[in-house]
């Protein structure tokens, strides 16, 4: 391999002097007292989680406080890892809900499973899981990184709903086509 | 020997495949053959053919014939005869092949009618899928794929039904989601004879429903829920358990009686949710009872036993069969076999009852046969008992010489395979007066009295073979994973029965069933693996004497 010899710029009076150096330094460092933060005092402050984020997958009302899910277990089903287990259940024939039928009866994700790809609310027909804008989770046991069906309806809340497939369904049988 | 009948065979053209079918097969039947599938609702091969649903419409033609001379007329293009097309589609189910009939059911005129038919079929269907428990193996839902819209046209308001209907005490119906096959209505009157469901109302507000004052309640109701296309009728028991594409399917045999009812177990890890039929056109043809259907739930009965037991105390299967050895060993040794064992059981049972030279004796199970898919013997395996020679005369449903050997002090050691000796007719004071092993699934007074107690499997917890009253040998499979401390019979029986001195082969299926090929001559040609689903008919003339308790019944015909 042939070396091609570079020959070394001497530095000049100034430059040996360093002080030039040593001035545009303090000047970026003093820059930074004045400039806006780019960290954040995590945890106390949190950041801004953009919409359609993707965090703990989890339960959601509808506005009218109907729990959406009716445990069809179509995301137990397309889970990739196996972290949703599903109990289904009957809703009971003197609810107020009792026209949906079926609801769960208990539902628990496995947080140590789940690798948060959204298969589970892409493939909900009833729009009731949502991977909302929680990111973190923690415990001191396995046992607490199972999400249960109460901890995913208080991660949940409600969310807003276009459709009101159910009460279109309620007003459908008081009011259709009877004989 | 009479050689069978030919059957008359009529060459037909199904989308240009021909093919030779028995004559009388409908279009559909036919289709099958060829790898055709002719979608359909309310065509079932068991039931007869109203032809209500539409939804199996064909065309069909015949090759044109000169009026005058006869002789087929030839395309000139092609140079192959001319088929006269009939211009209007025909049913598929209701048409039955003729010689050189021509059909087409991939032409766009046929598709047409399949997705007009779907589209009246789901105009007041409430498309409650999430919520329905026929989701995954409905029709509708398989056909919609197939030749629905994907959208609804229809603007106006849908019919209201009934929902949450109790036919009967296991049938629950959802009238929107029924779409008038009458499946049902034609299974109750034409095979059950309990013409109960009909339909009320006209056009789109047809309801199904009971006759005032009737319920669906005989013993074959579920049956109808097996056959609904949609999710009208759903199994109570059933009902908002489990969805069924979580389900593995396990083949297995009906052991509610005689009959040996070919049945699909359904499970998902370790739990069985549910027994549906399986086809066996010389059993139960596509049918079964639905006390048979609630026999999973013995799998997680309480009074399961789970634990070994020695003189009352906790102990190993091991230390249990030498203890039980240990009191076997002074003579007078009784074996109560079972025929609710599986053949390769019973032949073990024989082998210890041999090597013990013991009496061997067989409890009966007799109750009122319907005719249908429960015969009066409710033991599923008295057959097998005689086959592999653990008995030689038909069982008494009371161990009157047993009891009356025990009072003569003959007997000192009991070894009962899953049978009640209580339950059987010996006395309390006849109990105590041997010493009894029990091999067994649930407690009961023997396994209460019992100085060994040998916890067992039930029929869902491990493979074998049943002889049911055709003399048909039939296998069932294991379907769900044993409960820890229960031990496989045979393999309990086994360790027996070589402890005691007898040559058994290791407990297990293949080398079993070498050992009893050779051993006995009407099983000589049988392997477990070789045995088909549908069972092998076994000879039955070295039995044919005997007085068998079973009256007629659905393929069955007792002997004179």
């Amino acid at each position: 391999m042939a070396v091609i010899p570079v020959s070394r710029k001497p530095l000049t009076l100034l430059e040996r002097t360093y002080l030039p150096q040593i001035a545009g330094g303090l000047k970026t460092t003093l820059k930074h007292f004045f400039a806006p933060k780019d960290t954040m005092e995590y945890p106390e402050e949190r950041p801004a989680i953009p919409a359609g984020y993707r965090g703990v997958p989890t339960l959601v009302f509808d506005p009218h406080g109907r729990e959406k899910c009716v445990s069809c277990q179509l995301c137990e089903f397309v889970c990739p890892p196996k972290a949703i287990r599903i109990t289904p259940g009957e809703i009971a024939a003197d609810a107020p809900t009792a026209h949906v039928e079926k609801a769960p009866k208990e539902f628990e994700i496995d947080m140590l499973r789940c690798i948060y790809c959204g298969l589970c609310q892409e493939v909900c027909p009833e729009e009731a899981i949502w991977l909302q804008n929680v990111y973190t989770t923690s415990g001191y046991s396995r046992a607490e990184l199972v999400n249960n069906k109460q901890k995913l309806y208080e991660l949940g809340g409600t969310l807003p709903d276009t459709h009101f497939k159910w009460d279109k369904k309620k007003a459908a049988e008081e009011g259709g086509n009877a004989h | 020997m009479i050689a069978p009948t030919k059957p008359d065979l009529v060459t037909v053209n199904i989308d240009g495949k021909e093919i030779a079918v028995p004559k009388g097969t409908n279009v559909i039947e036919a289709a099958r053959l060829v790898g055709v599938d002719v979608p359909h609702y309310c065509y079932h091969p068991k039931l007869t053919i109203v032809g209500n649903c539409r939804m199996c419409l064909i065309e069909m033609g015949m090759p044109a014939v000169d009026p005058a001379t006869k002789t087929p007329i030839l395309d000139p293009a092609t140079g192959k005869p001319k088929i006269n097309w009939i211009p209007r589609p025909q049913i598929g189910c209701g048409t039955n092949v003729s010689p050189g009939l021509h059909i087409r059911t991939q032409s766009p005129l046929v598709k047409d009618c399949r997705e007009g038919v779907m589209e009246f079929l789901l105009i007041n269907h409430p498309l409650d899928c999430p919520i329905c428990d026929q989701a995954g193996e409905c029709k509708l839902q398989e056909q919609a794929t197939g030749y629905g819209r994907g959208y609804s046209r229809f603007v106006e308001q849908k019919n209201v039904k009934p929902k949450r209907t109790q036919l009967g005490p296991r049938v629950t119906l959802d009238d929107e989601r029924c779409i008038l096959c009458s499946r049902c209505i034609r299974f109750t009157k034409e095979i059950v004879k309990d013409d109960v469901l009909g339909f009320i109302d006209r056009g789109s507000h047809s309801t199904l429903t009971c006759y005032p004052g009737k319920q669906l309640a005989n013993n074959y109701s579920l049956n109808t829920v097996d056959i609904c296309p949609v999710g009208a009728l759903t199994s109570t028991d059933f009902r908002f358990k489990m969805r069924v594409w979580f389900l593995k399917q396990t083949n297995s045999i009906d052991t509610e009686s005689s009959v040996g009812a070919n049945t699909v177990v359904w499970s998902r890890e370790g739990t069985i949710y549910r027994i549906t039929p399986r086809q066996n056109d010389g059993v139960n043809d596509t049918w079964m009872a639905d006390s048979g259907r609630e026999r999973y739930k013995q799998v997680r009965a309480a009074g399961r036993l789970t634990t070994v037991k020695v003189n009352g105390n906790d102990s190993s299967p091991q230390i249990a069969v030498n203890a039980a050895l240990h009191f076997c060993k002074d003579g007078g040794v009784a074996v109560v076999g079972s025929g609710r064992s599986s053949v390769e059981e019973q032949w073990v049972t024989k082998k210890l009852a041999d090597a013990l030279k013991a009496t061997t004796h067989l409890v009966s199970r007799v109750g009122p046969g319907d005719g249908l898919l429960v015969s009066a013997d409710r033991n599923p395996n008295v057959r097998g008992a005689l086959v592999t020679g653990l008995i030689a005369t038909l069982p008494t449903a009371k161990l009157a010489s047993l009891a009356a050997a025990i009072d003569a002090g003959q007997i000192k050691t009991v070894v009962s395979v899953g049978e009640d000796l209580a339950d059987a007719g010996l006395t309390a004071a006849q109990l105590a007066k041997v010493t009894i092993v029990y091999l067994g699934t649930h407690a009961n007074a023997t396994s209460a009295a019992a100085k060994v107690v040998l916890p067992t499997l039930t029929v869902f917890e491990k493979s074998g073979t049943l002889v049911n009253q055709q003399f048909r040998i039939q296998k069932f499979t294991k379907a769900v994973p044993a409960p820890a401390g229960a031990t496989d019979d045979l393999v309990v029986l086994a360790k027996l029965a070589t402890a005691a001195g007898a040559t058994v082969p290791a407990a297990e299926l293949a080398a079993v069933w070498k050992a009893i090929a050779t051993e006995v001559p009407a099983l000589s040609t049988i392997t477990y693996a070789n045995l088909p689903e549908t069972g092998l008919l076994l000879d039955a003339t070295p039995w044919a004497a005997l007085p068998f308790v079973e009256g007629e019944s659905l393929h069955f015909k007792p002997a004179k």
